[in-house]
């Protein structure tokens, strides 16, 4: 259990087995889960953060099963409440390093209106949301995600529902900090993970995931080599908005707010849209992007750093008014106000 | 002032003394009736009564001005000898408009003081209240009430003719002017009033003058008008010696809680979504950012529970309040820390359902859903408080009760103790029962449902502890090692360890206190609010030689250990409550007793005449 420890006082050197708990991991064989957890576990250790210091809390479904199997502090709760949970825990232990594992499911259509509170209070709490586009501990009905007329257990003929875009919804919140990777890519899923982790406020992760039982394919655009030459785009702080083949460039360009894809080879340099992830405008058009008539953007949408977390201002206000009027007695509280004496 | 009187002042009018007295302001929501009740009852208070307080408004913020629906009252009884109700008739009723007389005049004793503002009884206001004809031109009205008719709006409106102040801005200061005469009328004193006109208008001294004058015109018309020809004085009560203050339920339960912040050194998060009648505890939390409580206004009922759970797996003391609708949201989250095993605190301020049904008055109706309204076998510790300022031990006892057995503890209150006062005798914080928070830190032989042998509660770690790295969760788990387990030994094991933990929450119940003979006739049982109704009742009974006893449960799971034995030292047991029959369902199945329930369901508290009444039919019909 106990970790190769350094100076006292220090954090101690981690390994990615220091964060992989003794419990059997019991999601399907080839499923998404397994590379995230592996992702997560391999970025703990780059944290520099004690692991009794770190908390996973999850809702209910596949990906909720998470916490089991991190050797942190964890909390496996009740359907789509782990961000109402994990807001009352930084309430109480703001010093804490909290992460919400939740999934489309559970984070966007039993829990929308707490993932949607959580991201607007800027909550100091990284938020992983692993999505299939299916329910799968449920055994394969449509989510919230699912295209429109997806065929499920419990849509037979399609379903009639238009999906929600996870990363256009955070952005809609206000969320401090977007972004969006994918399971297959380990070494993406890592440096976005480092970067959510270290945003100071309510950071969201959308992880596009594969759910080979009941959606098999569920990103195939991304899956197959061929079309994700084609549509993935990597986003880049300060770079243009370019993808495609090597020898078949192609990039974004502005028309007012609507985009418009290009051949690089086409037009000047300085035409092209440069990422900027302090611009939360540019970054709800960027998130509607979706193929085959725009690229798939991967990375950060948005980054705003600086900005005051929930549970600060709280604070500020309590030590405002201990500093003003030093701290409560509740002797002198009950003798406050009217009293009169008997006797 | 007295220039504004047609009248002369000769002698002093004689004054009679009464043992208590019931008197009830009525008007419209805008009419300020709760304000002038509240200073009312602070004026008895300083003068040495008991009192106990109803307030009574609509659920609209401002109803149509003149209907009846927009009527809001404030009634209490206050007394040279113990109170324990706010009464059932009324002695004196101020009525400030049709609609007012119209709701509240049947509740008048016949003989009563009627004290109405004339003015107000136009077409307008008679048609809203549907009244076909004036009824203070009806001679029947004088002759079966003392009827006194004040123009209160033309007074007040005498009083400040000189003030710089608009029609409506005086027209507002009337319910002073009431208050003023019926200060007169009880002799009761003052000084408080002006304290409080003072502090309330603090921002606006033209505000502090025309509300003082109004008070002392109303004040001098009682002293010199003919139409009073005498008045009252109510000796003050005989009560324990030291230092007392008004109290209401809600704030008595918001300070229950810093005081177990406090005494524990763990600070109280607070997660609640406003709903009436809960919400002041919110605000009255709010109020006190020195102490130890965060208080968190949570998106939804689910939230506000859920993050009182995050909160207590934090190691602070994890509170939640609602009232029922929203106690029924918080069901799944309740049932999460029980099978967590985490301290929760969740208070119930009942009020009439189901549904919305009636957000303002009150209730007792959820003592089911306290006990069962989860799925599955899902104990929780259930303490109900029995008048206003018992809120503030409840409180901390539920915490004492949480952190000790690491359960969940629903405070049952409701509408009636929310917002009613007593006089309270302030504690010596430091006499109330210590509460031992022992957190763990010793990582040798640790294990998350590791298990106290006295109290079966499993230990309390903060997360940030080096070595007790864990997870719990809402699975079925292992006992001892916390591990997921659907072994079926096992699911049956933790279900009767979970209820064992409630059950031996009954071994530091305190022996019940029987109000009365040891055996009889007639014991009458009950809980919460009707605490004051009930020993009214019976001591009423008592003080007619009959053999009847009380005795009232602050404990409703697990329920009082002596309480079976007690129950058979009576031929009949009685049950009042406010609800259809739930505790005496509880009590029947559970001692085999044939308890014989009386229930109300009217959205006010139960009249302890009914009571009394009840208990002579149990009584006769046992010859």
């Amino acid at each position: 259990m106990s970790p190769a420890t350094g100076a006292p006082g220090a954090t101690p050197k981690y390994t990615k087995k220091d964060f992989e708990s003794d419990q059997d991991v019991r999601w399907c064989p080839g499923c998404g889960d397994y590379a995230i957890l592996s992702a997560v576990q391999k970025t703990m250790p780059d944290l520099g953060i004690p692991r009794e210091d770190i908390v996973f809390i999850s809702g209910i479904g596949c990906s909720s099963r998470f916490p089991y199997y991190m050797n942190t502090y964890g909390f496996h709760t009740i359907h789509g409440r782990a961000p109402a949970i994990a807001t009352g825990l930084k309430l109480a232990r703001p010093e804490l390093k909290v992460f919400v594992i939740t999934g489309d499911g559970d984070g966007l259509s039993i829990g929308g209106n707490h993932l949607l509170h959580v991201l607007r209070r800027n909550v100091d709490v990284t938020i992983l949301l692993f999505n299939n586009r299916i329910y799968g501990l449920t055994k394969g009905q449509y989510s919230p995600t699912s295209e429109l007329g997806k065929v499920t257990k419990s849509t037979p003929v399609g379903s009639a529902d238009r999906p929600v875009s996870p990363c256009s919804f955070a952005l809609a919140t206000g969320a401090t900090f977007v972004a969006r990777t994918l399971d297959r890519n380990i070494a993406h899923m890592e440096e976005t993970l480092k970067r959510a982790a270290a945003h100071k406020g309510a950071a969201f992760i959308e992880i596009l995931q594969n759910c080979n039982v009941y959606n098999d394919m569920a990103w195939g655009t991304l899956y197959d080599r061929e079309s994700k030459v084609l549509h993935e785009l990597r986003l880049q702080h300060g770079k243009p908005l370019v993808w495609g083949p090597v020898d078949d460039r192609r990039g974004l360009v502005l028309e007012g707010v609507k985009p418009k894809v290009v051949k690089v080879a086409d037009v000047p340099e300085s035409q092209l849209w440069v990422h900027d992830e302090t611009d939360a405008g540019a970054a709800a058009v960027l998130a509607q992007l979706w193929a085959p008539d725009y690229p798939i953007p991967l990375g950060v949408f948005t980054n705003r750093t600086g900005e005051t977390t929930y549970e600060e201002i709280l604070i500020q206000q309590e030590q405002k008014v201990i500093s003003e009027r030093g701290p409560g007695d509740i002797g002198k509280l009950l003798m406050s106000g009217e009293t009169w004496k008997i006797g | 002032m007295s220039e504004s009187v047609a009248a002369t002042r000769t002698a002093p009018k004689p004054r009679r003394t009464l043992t208590r007295a019931v008197i009830r302001f009525a008007g419209d929501s805008g009419d300020g009736m709760q304000v002038t009740g509240e200073q009312f009852t602070t004026e008895a208070a300083w003068a040495g009564n008991d009192i106990s307080t109803l307030p009574n408004f609509p659920a609209e913020i401002r109803a149509p001005a003149g209907t009846l629906f927009g009527v809001s009252s404030f009634q209490l009884q206050f007394g040279s000898q113990r109170v324990y109700t706010p009464g059932d008739q009324l002695d004196a009723l101020v009525v400030m408009n049709p609609a007012a007389l119209k709701v509240h005049l049947r509740d008048l004793k016949t003989g009563g003081i009627l004290i109405v503002n004339p003015t107000a009884f136009d077409k307008r206001n008679l048609d809203k209240a549907g009244y076909a004809g004036n009824p203070l031109e009806d001679a029947a009205l004088g002759e079966k009430y003392r009827l006194h008719m004040v123009d209160m709006e033309g007074l007040t409106k005498k009083a400040l003719e000189d003030m710089p102040l608009n029609a409506k801005e005086k027209d507002r200061c009337k319910n002073f002017f009431a208050l003023g005469l019926v200060s007169w009328v009880y002799t009761r004193p003052l000084e408080p009033t002006l304290d409080a006109i003072k502090k309330r208008f603090a921002k606006r001294p033209d505000f502090v003058e025309a509300n003082i004058r109004a008070l002392k015109a109303g004040h001098a018309f009682g002293e010199t008008a003919e139409m009073f020809a005498e008045h009252y004085g109510v000796e003050p009560a005989e009560m324990a010696p030291g230092i007392y203050r008004s109290m209401t339920g809600n704030r008595a339960l918001a300070w229950g809680l810093l005081a177990a912040a406090e005494r524990t050194q763990v600070p109280v998060v607070f997660g609640a979504y406003p709903i009436t009648p809960a919400s002041d505890i919110l605000h009255e939390l709010a109020l006190h950012k020195r102490f130890r409580i965060r208080t968190f206004q949570a998106e939804d009922e689910i939230a506000a529970v859920t993050a009182a759970i995050g909160a207590s797996f934090g190691g602070c003391i994890g509170v939640t309040a609602s009232s029922g609708p929203g106690i029924a949201l918080k069901a799944e989250g309740i049932g999460l820390a029980v099978t967590a095993e985490l301290p929760l605190v969740i208070f119930d301020i009942q009020r009439g359902g189901p549904s919305t049904g009636l957000p303002t008055k009150t209730e007792q109706a959820d003592l089911m859903q306290a006990l069962y309204g989860r799925n599955s076998e899902s104990p929780v510790v259930v303490i109900a408080p029995a008048t206003p300022g018992d809120c503030f031990y409840i409180a901390y006892e539920a915490v004492r009760i949480a952190i000790k057995y690491m359960v969940p503890v629903m405070v049952l209150s409701d509408g009636y103790l929310a917002n009613g006062s007593e006089p309270w005798l302030i504690p010596d914080v430091k006499t109330l029962p210590d509460i031992t928070v022992g957190f763990r830190t010793e990582t040798e032989g640790f294990f998350p449902y590791l298990r106290d042998p006295a109290t079966l509660a499993r230990p309390w770690v903060r997360p940030g502890t080096p070595g007790l790295e864990h997870r719990i969760g809402g699975i079925e788990k292992q006992d001892v090692t916390g591990n997921i387990s659907y072994d079926p030994e096992n699911h049956d094991h933790m279900v009767r360890t979970r209820a064992e933990k409630v059950r031996r929450v009954g071994q530091e119940i305190p022996p019940l206190s029987i109000n009365g003979p040891a055996t009889g006739e007639v014991l009458v049982v009950g809980w919460g609010g009707t605490y004051g109704a009930i020993t009214a009742a019976v001591e009423e009974a008592q003080g007619e030689g009959k053999a009847v006893a009380s005795v009232h449960l602050r404990y409703l799971n697990p329920l009082p250990p002596d309480l079976g034995h007690i129950l058979r030292q009576y031929r009949r047991v009685l049950v009042p409550e406010i609800n259809s029959g739930q505790l005496v369902r509880v009590l029947r199945a559970e001692y085999l007793v044939d308890a014989v329930g009386f229930n109300r369901v009217r959205g006010l508290p139960l009249a302890s005449q009914e009571i009394y009444e009840a208990i002579n039919q149990m009584l006769e019909a046992k010859r």
